[in-house]
Parts: C-alpha cells; sequence; structure tokens
C-alpha cells in the first residue's frame, strides 16, 4: 500500500462489466428441444485500469456506447463489477464491514446527467436534500434543518426552495438540488456523469464555475464524464479517451489536447466545432458508432480508424507508455 | 430572381395561457438569402424554435401567430390557406427537428414515408419515386439504401435516423430549409458526419438554411450569417465574423465568453449570472438587464429598438460593448 | 405540434401540482354534478339508518298487508312508502338506502383490499426482479387468465353467502390487476435516476420501494382504483343477483333488484326499478369522477 501524500483515493483494476440478456422460458424450453440459445452479452466496460487521486480532476470522454457511464456508477458503487476490484482509500470494497461499506458509498456521491429525471417528483426539496442526513443519523435531527439550508446555500439557491417540489424548478436549478443532495452526505468524491449535457449554454458556465469553487473549498477528487472535449479540457488534470469498453488513451490534459496520440482522439479533436474555426468544410470520419454488442476484431477503432494495419484487424492493441504519464493503445507505437 | 429568399418582418407568435398570452416571439425581423445559411442562435425560452415553427405554419393553439408577415419569394405565407401551406411544406420549405422521429412514422417502411412525400407534391409513378428515394438515402450517405427502404425507422441508430431525416426534407429540392437542432442530441463523430453531409448538399443545390441551435462552435463551422435570440426578440445580426469576432450585445459577448474554450483552462468560466426570464415574468425594458454587465438605468424601462449598420448588421441595446474587441479565442 | 413550454416557461412556478390538479378538476361541469351525486350518495349511505323511514331488516315491523303498494301510497300503519314497497311489505326507499350502504361497504373495501395485495406484489415483482418476479408474474397470469365473474361465483358457491364471503371473494379476482399495473409503473419508475441516487445514498430497498418509488406509482393506480369501485359494485350486484353473493337478510342493490324481477311483468315495476336506477347513478358517477381524476393526472397537462 503505497504511503505517498498522493495516494489513490479510488482505483479501479481490471474492472468488467456484463451485461448479459437472461434467456426467457420460452427460449430455455427451446434450448431443450435442441435449439441453442443466443446469448447476447455487452461487454460495457471490458478492463480497464484507472486510479484518481486525492484531488484531482480526472477527464472521462467518450461517446455513446463506450461505457463512460458505467464505468462511473461501478466508481460511485451503484452498479457491481462483474470483474476486477474496485479499491477506496486502499481497500478492496466488497467485502466490507458495514460501516466502512457505507462510508464508501456516501464518500463517493454520483451527479446524474438529467435534471428532469434525477430528481424524486414527489418529494420536496427538504426531503431530497435531508433524508440521508435522517436516516443514516448523520447529524441529530433539530440541526438537519439547518444542514439541509447550508447545502442549498452553497450551490448558491435561496433557503426558501426547501418546501418546493421539483416541478416548480429550471432544469440549471434542479441540477444544483441534485448537488446539494450529493454535498449533504460530505463525500470526498464527485462522479459528474454529463452533468451539464442537457442545460443550457450560459446556465452551464455557472455550474461548471460551481465544481470548480466546491473543489477548491472542499477539497472534493472528481471523475468528469463528459463528451465535451472543450469542457472536459477546462477542468481536468487527466484525461482519459474511452471506446467500446476500453481506455485508448490517457495523458494529462494539456498533453493530450496538443499532441493527442490515439487516432480516434485525434477525430475527436479534429471534429468539435469550436468558435475560432469558420466557414470550415467538415472532414469527419466515416462509419458509425460499433454497438457493444458486435464489437470489432482487434483493435475496435480499426474499422473507421484512416491509419488501420493489417495486425490492427487481428489483434487489440495493449496500453502502452508512449510518454512519462501517457499510455495509449494503438499498434503504431509500436513501430518505433 | 430577387437574391433574398424569406424575409420576416415584425413577427409575433403568442401561447395563451389561462393567465394571459405571452410573447414566445416578439417583433422578429430578419431576412435569408438565396443560398445562404442562416444561424439562430438562443437558449431555451428564446423563441428560435417558436420561430421556426411559425414560418412552416405549424404553430397550433393555443400558440398563435397575431402580428407580422413572412415574406417567402415574396408572397405572404400569414395569408396562405391550410391546403396551400401543406403544399409548400416538404416541397419548397422543408423542416429538420432534433429527434429525427419526429419526422420519421415508427410504424411505416421508410420507403413508404419517403415515396409519400415525393407523389404529395408531384405526380409520379411510385417506382420512379422509389428510385428517387433510393437516390436520396445513397447522397446522404447511407448504405445499402434499397435495403434501408423496406425497412423501420427503429432499425437505424440515431444519426441514421437523422440523414433519413435530411434526406426526406431534400427529396424535393425545397428552396429553405429549417433545421432545428438537429444535431444537438448526436455524437460528436457522428454530429461531424451530419454537419459534412448538410454542408456538401446545401453547396451542391444551393439550398438556404436556417440552423437553429444553441451551439456557437456549429454556427461558426456552418453559418453565414448569425442572428441571436434573446426572450423572443432578435438582440444581435450580422455576418459570423462580425457575430464572433466583434459581438456588440452583451448576451451575444457573455455567450462567447462563457464557452470554456475562450478562458483559460483551470480559470473560472466568465459567466453570465441568472437565468433566462420565463415568458410570464419577462422583465421591464430591456428583457437582458436583470443579467447585464453593461446595464444603465434607462434599460431598466426602455426596451431598445434596433440599431442597424445596415440591412444586415443591427443589434438591441443601449450601451453596446465597443466594436473590434475580440473574444479570447 | 407544439415545442416544449414547461413550467418555468410559462411562469407557473409557484404552482404546487396538488393545487393545479385540483384546479383541473373544479373546473369542469361533468365532474363538479358527478362528484356531487357521489357526495350525495355516499352521505345517503353513511346515514340510513337515521334517514331511513324504516328498516329494512327489522322483520317485525313489516306486514305483509303492506306489500306491493305503489309508490306514493300510503300504507296500513300510515307511512308514506315514497317508492312503494316489495313482495314482504318492506320499505322500498329504506331498503335502497341500506343496499347503498353495502353496495358502497363491498365496493370500497374490496378495492381496497384487491389494492393493497396488488400494490405489494407489483412493488416487489417489479423492483427486486430475477426470480421472485418470474414466480410473481406467473401468478398474477394465473389469476387473471380466469374470467372474474365465474370464478367468483364458483368460489361463493364453495364458501357460502355473506358480506365478509363477497369481499373475499372480489379480492381474489381482483388483486392481479393491481399487481400488473404497478409492476409497470415500477418498471419504469426503476430505471430513473433519482432510484439510483437514492441507492447512491445507501437507503435499503424497502425505502426505495415504498417511499421514493411507490409514491410515484400511485397515479394510474389511483384513477384504476376508482373505477375498479364502480366496477367491484357492479359485480357485486351481479353476484347477488344471481344469488350468490350477500344473504336475503342484508340485501344489497343488486339482490334488491332481483327480488323484484318476478314482479316486473306484473306491472309492478318499482321493485326493480328503483334500485336499477340508484345503482345506475352510483356507478355512472363513480365513472365520471375516475374519468376526470385520469385526465388531470395525465402528465402530459402537468405543469
Amino acid at each position: 500500500m503505497s504511503e505517498a501524500a498522493t495516494a489513490a483515493l479510488i482505483e479501479l483494476s481490471a474492472v468488467r462489466k456484463r451485461f448479459e440478456r437472461r434467456p426467457d422460458v420460452a427460449e430455455r424450453l427451446l434450448a431443450l428441444a435442441g435449439r441453442p440459445i443466443e446469448r447476447r452479452v455487452v461487454r460495457a466496460v471490458d478492463g480497464v485500469d484507472l486510479a484518481i487521486h486525492r484531488g484531482e480532476v480526472v477527464g472521462l470522454v467518450g461517446e455513446s456506447g463506450c461505457g463512460k457511464s458505467t464505468l462511473g456508477r461501478m466508481a460511485a458503487g451503484i452498479l457491481a463489477p462483474t470483474a476486477g476490484e474496485i479499491r477506496y482509500r486502499g481497500r478492496a470494497v466488497t467485502n466490507l464491514p458495514p460501516p466502512d461499506r457505507m462510508s464508501y458509498v456516501l464518500g463517493v456521491q454520483m451527479i446524474f446527467q438529467d435534471p428532469y429525471a434525477s430528481l424524486n417528483p414527489r418529494h420536496p426539496v427538504r426531503r431530497i436534500v435531508g433524508e440521508a442526513l435522517h436516516v443514516h443519523r448523520l447529524a441529530p435531527s433539530r440541526e438537519i434543518p439547518e444542514r439541509v439550508d447550508r447545502a442549498l446555500e452553497e450551490v448558491g439557491l435561496d433557503r426558501s426552495y426547501r418546501s418546493r417540489y421539483p416541478h416548480q424548478f429550471s432544469g440549471g436549478q434542479r441540477q444544483r438540488i441534485g448537488i446539494a443532495r450529493a454535498l449533504a452526505v460530505e463525500p470526498e468524491m464527485l462522479v459528474c456523469d454529463e452533468p451539464v449535457a442537457a442545460l443550457d449554454v450560459s446556465i452551464q458556465a455557472q455550474i461548471i464555475n460551481l465544481f470548480m469553487d466546491l473543489r477548491e473549498r472542499r477539497g472534493l477528487t472528481y471523475l468528469f464524464i463528459s463528451h465535451d472535449l472543450g469542457l472536459v479540457r477546462h477542468i481536468s488534470d487527466r484525461v482519459a479517451i474511452m471506446y467500446l469498453g476500453r481506455i485508448v488513451e490517457m495523458s494529462p490534459a494539456a498533453e493530450l489536447f496538443a499532441s493527442p496520440n490515439h487516432p480516434y482522439t485525434q477525430a475527436l479533436l479534429a471534429e468539435i466545432p469550436s468558435v475560432g474555426r469558420r466557414r470550415r468544410t467538415f472532414r469527419p470520419i466515416q462509419g458509425e458508432i460499433p454497438s457493444p454488442l458486435n464489437p470489432p476484431s482487434g483493435c475496435a477503432f480499426h474499422p473507421r480508424c484512416p491509419h488501420a494495419m493489417p495486425l490492427c484487424r487481428t489483434e487489440a492493441p495493449p496500453l502502452a507508455a508512449i510518454a512519462p504519464g501517457r499510455i495509449s493503445a494503438c499498434h503504431l507505437n509500436d513501430a518505433t | 430572381m430577387s437574391a433574398t429568399l424569406l424575409e420576416v418582418r415584425n413577427l409575433h407568435t403568442v401561447f395563451h395561457a389561462e393567465k394571459g398570452a405571452f410573447a414566445a416571439v416578439n417583433d422578429v425581423s430578419f431576412s435569408v438569402g438565396r443560398g445562404e445559411i442562416l444561424g439562430l442562435v438562443g437558449e431555451s425560452g428564446s423563441g428560435k424554435s417558436v420561430t421556426g415553427l411559425s414560418i412552416m405554419g405549424l404553430i397550433d393553439p393555443p400558440g398563435e401567430i397575431v402580428a407580422g408577415e413572412i415574406l417567402f419569394k415574396g408572397e405572404d405565407l400569414r395569408r396562405k390557406s391550410a391546403s396551400e401551406m401543406r403544399l409548400l411544406r416538404g416541397d419548397r420549405i422543408a423542416m429538420i427537428f432534433q429527434d429525427p422521429l419526429m419526422t420519421l412514422n415508427p410504424v411505416l417502411r421508410i420507403g413508404e414515408q419517403m415515396t409519400e412525400a415525393i407523389t404529395e407534391h408531384a405526380a409520379i409513378h411510385r417506382a420512379e419515386a422509389l428510385r428517387r428515394a433510393a437516390e436520396a438515402l445513397a447522397q446522404v450517405g447511407i448504405p445499402s439504401p434499397e435495403a434501408r427502404l423496406r425497412g423501420y425507422p427503429h432499425e437505424l441508430s440515431g444519426g441514421m435516423r437523422q440523414r433519413v431525416a435530411i434526406a426526406i426534407a431534400m427529396l424535393n429540392k425545397p428552396d429553405l430549409i429549417i433545421a432545428d437542432e438537429p444535431t444537438t442530441a448526436l455524437d460528436v463523430t457522428i454530429q461531424a458526419q451530419i454537419l459534412y453531409e448538410m454542408q456538401r448538399l446545401v453547396r451542391a443545390s444551393g439550398t438556404s438554411m436556417i440552423w437553429i441551435t444553441h451551439d456557437l462552435g456549429v454556427i461558426a463551422g456552418l453559418a453565414d450569417r448569425v442572428a441571436v435570440m434573446y426572450a423572443g426578440r432578435i438582440v444581435e445580426t450580422g455576418t459570423v465574423d462580425e457575430i464572433l469576432d466583434s459581438p456588440r450585445h452583451p448576451y451575444t459577448q457573455g455567450l462567447l465568453r462563457s464557452v470554456p474554450s475562450a478562458n483559460r483552462p483551470g480559470d473560472r468560466l466568465a459567466q453570465i449570472e441568472g437565468m433566462s426570464p420565463s415568458l410570464a415574468a419577462r422583465p421591464p425594458g430591456c428583457a437582458f438587464h436583470p443579467r447585464c454587465p453593461r446595464a444603465l438605468d434607462i434599460c431598466r424601462h426602455d426596451d431598445p429598438a434596433p440599431t442597424a449598420v445596415d440591412s444586415r448588421r443591427s443589434w438591441r441595446c443601449h450601451n453596446p460593448a465597443p466594436a473590434g474587441v475580440a473574444v479570447p479565442a | 405540434m407544439s415545442t416544449r413550454i414547461d413550467s418555468s416557461t410559462l411562469g407557473m412556478m409557484d404552482t404546487p401540482l396538488r393545487a393545479a390538479m385540483l384546479k383541473r378538476i373544479r373546473s369542469r361541469p361533468t365532474a363538479i354534478g358527478a362528484g356531487a351525486a357521489l357526495a350525495v350518495m355516499v352521505a345517503l349511505a353513511l346515514f340510513a339508518p337515521l334517514l331511513a323511514p324504516q328498516n329494512p331488516y327489522d322483520l317485525t315491523g313489516l306486514s305483509i298487508m303492506n306489500n306491493r303498494l305503489e309508490p306514493g301510497s300510503v300504507g296500513m300503519n300510515g307511512v308514506t312508502y315514497w317508492l312503494g314497497t316489495d313482495a314482504q311489505g318492506r320499505d322500498m326507499l329504506s331498503a335502497i338506502l341500506y343496499g347503498l350502504r353495502i353496495s358502497l361497504v363491498v365496493g370500497l373495501l374490496a378495492t381496497a383490499g384487491a389494492a393493497a395485495i396488488g400494490i405489494t406484489v407489483g412493488l416487489l415483482a417489479g423492483y427486486v426482479g430475477g426470480l421472485v418476479e418470474t414466480l410473481l408474474m406467473r401468478l398474477v397470469d394465473f389469476f387473471l387468465g380466469f374470467p372474474t365473474l365465474l370464478v367468483a361465483l364458483v368460489l361463493l358457491a364453495m364458501i357460502g353467502r355473506g358480506v365478509d364471503k363477497v369481499v373475499l371473494a372480489i379480492v381474489l379476482v381482483q388483486w392481479a390487476n393491481y399487481a400488473r399495473l404497478v409492476r409497470g409503473s415500477v418498471l419504469v419508475e426503476r430505471r430513473k435516476e433519482y432510484v439510483e441516487a437514492a441507492q447512491n445514498l445507501g437507503f435499503s430497498r424497502a425505502r426505495i420501494m415504498l417511499i421514493h418509488i411507490l409514491p410515484n406509482c400511485l397515479g394510474p393506480m389511483l384513477v384504476f382504483a376508482t373505477i375498479q369501485v364502480a366496477t367491484t359494485i357492479a359485480l357485486e350486484a351481479t353476484l347477488s343477483f344471481l344469488g350468490v353473493g350477500v344473504p336475503v337478510t342484508e340485501p344489497s342493490l343488486g339482490l334488491l333488484i332481483a327480488n323484484g324481477f318476478e314482479h316486473l311483468l306484473s306491472g309492478e315495476y318499482w321493485i326493480s326499478f328503483y334500485p336499477g336506477v340508484a345503482l345506475l347513478i352510483l356507478i355512472f358517477s363513480i365513472n365520471l369522477v375516475g374519468d376526470r381524476l385520469r385526465e388531470s393526472l395525465d402528465p402530459r397537462r402537468r405543469a
């Protein structure tokens, strides 16, 4: 166990998550009669190693089906991995004694994408934010209303909102309520799953600033999941790029954006529309995003990769160091 | 043939609620030239979608267009009957929505929907219509188009569906396409593909386009001219370079400044305070004044009229930002 | 075609959900009318002992001399029978008032019982999933596979007559509907992020099911239950009509209709007719109220 000051707060090792559709009764009966059962397996996360250090912001970028949301949920303890290990503060999270298990579950809180579905429409704000304090007796009952009020203030909401219901708020305000709910249990880490994707541009900036303020004030650690590269570059220390269940590149933010190594990273960066590029001719890479039900052989990116070699079709490249603190999974790096 | 395809003058579209009528589009005027791409930028509640729907004549109760003119090739669309509008829609003016399932009927085969779009507007044999449909699908980059025609929308991914929606929009070679956030729900790489296809098609056929979005990066890459909307009004118009390099209205400036790429990594983003006003609680005077860093006393009670440099460059502001101050890229 | 105009755009931020809902109910005359009719009937049923001129169950008060009197006629003892009397000389008005009571009691009790069992099963099946769900839903399918009336008939033929037995029989044939409905709602709600958030906060499964998910499933359930009260009343009436429901000593509206059946052709229509009218009004008003409830809970209208 490392004693360094920057010990990993949370560490995922060889983590996998498989979703399998169980055959129903009809299919099982047919199997008895000799018809083979089609197993539909989705390898949402297919072997990820990720260590996040205390106080750091790790950005996780990818498109639909890459598994970033699934990975985030595993980190927060909402989903259990099918294989691999998650260590929180150095200890494996499975088989933790109940008080430590609770400390982990509450210690890593998730901020969700959809402000309309992430709050219970039947609960008033004071219940949404304060329920955990009651249930887990994290504070004496008479102090809880004050704790709720303080959490609301911390996210920029007026105390009087405590009796209102979610439908009375805008998207940005609902996200703030969700953040207050997470903060009320004093977490050490926030896993943000596309927290601003559903919000207006001008509100996005406010919420991002809130995250940054909270980081400074509370020393929070972040796993920031987003498809928005511009945002990720702004807020992250390190960035990991995911494709079809695997991390294909990981680097300190500045270096990743200055010199992306993996062809997928390069394509992503080349394709983001940005304000500086006027009347450009778009030159996208071809091909559909592959479905995790039917992943390509070898390197998952090879069907769309402009530099694909025969080797890429048969062998999946391992993540290898290309520079201090930088890893990438591409056969092109082997050549040198 | 005049160079102006569409001219909207003083459009007012309201929604009737129990408490009264709220103006979603509040005195909006702009024009679109032939072969031009106009970016209509705004956030939720700005009225940008309602503007697009008003032009298409798709405003149903409780909404109602109460004033203004929509001149399409010189004719006022508001004066047209419902059946005349139906002839125009899908033929001369087409619309693409954020959710392709608003264009595509999930229970009909794609081929049926496309041929219907063709035969509605021209007396063409079904076989010929199918051929054109397959050609249109190929043009938007859909592989095995004939097979796709026999299939259903749900068999396609989101990006593919949007391509089909674009193909349907382009089928009858319309003069104008109104695209309402068509790529907002799509992944980055797929969005790039759709933008590429649209750009290519529009350049090849000279179709004009109104691209409605909140994404300034897309506007930068695609549009020729830009109109920025806030609380039902157009607060600034100009060419894309004028708007992005020399924004005069504080809202436009605020938007541009709050984009992460306009800020140094790690810094607090320059944010616009407050929230967009609800339609019912529109602040008096200039709707932006509660959030405006440059607000003056006059802004509180006097709604600014457009200050026009010429017919295509204007802004509504009593205290506009100085010209030529580029927002750091 | 409409764009998304939600509560924030229309500035309805200060209206709590329930108030908005009630306002919508109140604004329609049919709903008010039906609601009023229902309220009157419930009141009549509640206060039947005080309102009824005669206790129809008290056999000593009956005189065979008063039987089959026309509505409005005055009996041997000077009492005015506003709705006539039946074959035993019982005052129809009183009989109907007491019959209303039985009908409503059976309707409410049976619905409440079926709902309670159905909700529990539906919640467990929907949230716990796996083998539990499979087993429970197969049970539900089994129960739903039989025609309601037939099962109730057979059941009551076996266990005999009585208000409590009728309630039991109806609960047994109806709980599965609620289970199916609630399970469907639970499956939808379970995917929503507020449930994940509750899991992230370390709440127990029981708490999530009862306090987080259940309140969001009650909407459609409430509408269904309201209309089921009417269905239950009709079912009980049918069963009693067929002679397997409530006992003769505690006639419900259905039994009263049955009793008067044989007299219809001889022109003494009132013995069946007025109980029938009462039953009709009761069921109709419940259905209307339930309908309005459903409309007002429609999420698309929800601010």
